[in-house]
């Protein structure tokens, strides 16, 4: 069965990855950190109608659930992307696709084979 | 990116009437879906399925003959565990006339943005050997 996952589970220690990413202005930044590398707060906030201690708040929260992390370039503070993290969130989706992909090629193949 | 919804298309060389018997006919869907299924669907009604450990509950939504099915269940089912508080995703098949012949069958979950964060993070930490190959969708995403 292919939605079975046989082992059972343990408690998790999931951090709430979806609720941070459920926002437009987070989905905007985390975009934008990704076409754009680490940037500082005031370039976050260019161009976006938002104040920067919005941004800040945000990045924060990105932050917390490890999507985003902060480093020093120079004497300014810039964020940038945690890819490994957002691998993660996309991953749970795949799964549940790949699942749907190989019940649909059975299906396929039930109803093209007669 | 949408955390919400998945959503396959597939083309079937079948005529639309075997596709939607393969679909609304339980006993058929359980076959090719690979689970046992102790009852017909009909709107409103929980037909209750299993394979092995894996147990679940499909509550039938919407029967619209040939062109619509939809049903609502707890996605990636922990058979240790009691998910009847929890929200459920929706699933949709729907039927249309392919070009050329044949089904175009859709089919949509959603509603996963509502499944408790703790319940999705452990579906996807069971796929810890496949996020090596999901790189791909997050170049996708983030490009």
């Amino acid at each position: 069965m292919s939605r079975s996952r046989g082992a059972a589970l343990q408690a998790s220690d999931a951090v709430p990855l979806f609720t941070a990413l459920a926002d437009a202005t987070r989905l905007g930044l985390l975009r934008r950190l990704a076409v754009d590398g680490p940037l500082s707060i005031t370039r976050l906030s260019e161009g976006t109608g938002v104040t920067r201690q919005a941004i800040t708040k945000h990045l924060n929260t990105l932050g917390t659930v490890g999507l985003v992390r902060h480093a020093r370039r120079g004497r300014e503070r810039v964020w940038e992307l945690e890819r490994k993290r957002l691998e993660k969130a996309r991953a749970y989706l795949d799964q549940v696709a790949a699942q749907w992909d190989a019940a649909a090629a059975r299906l396929k193949a039930f109803v093209e084979d007669r | 990116m949408s955390t919400d919804r998945i959503e396959k298309r597939v083309v079937l060389r079948a005529p639309r009437s075997r596709v939607w018997r393969a679909i609304s006919d339980a006993k058929e869907f359980g076959t090719w879906f690979r689970i046992t299924l102790d009852g017909a669907f009909a709107a409103g009604k929980t037909v209750r399925g299993s394979h092995g450990q894996f147990k679940v509950e499909m509550l039938v939504e919407r029967i619209e003959p040939e062109r619509y099915f939809s049903y609502r269940w707890h996605p990636y089912p922990d058979p240790a565990k009691d998910y009847s508080g929890e929200p459920m995703t929706l699933v949709e098949f729907t039927l249309e006339e392919a070009e050329g012949g044949g089904t175009l069958l859709t089919i949509v979950e959603s509603g996963f943005d509502r499944i408790p964060l703790a319940r999705r993070a452990e579906a996807f930490r069971m796929n810890t050997e496949g996020w090596g190959g999901q790189i791909k969708n997050l170049e996708r995403y983030v490009s």
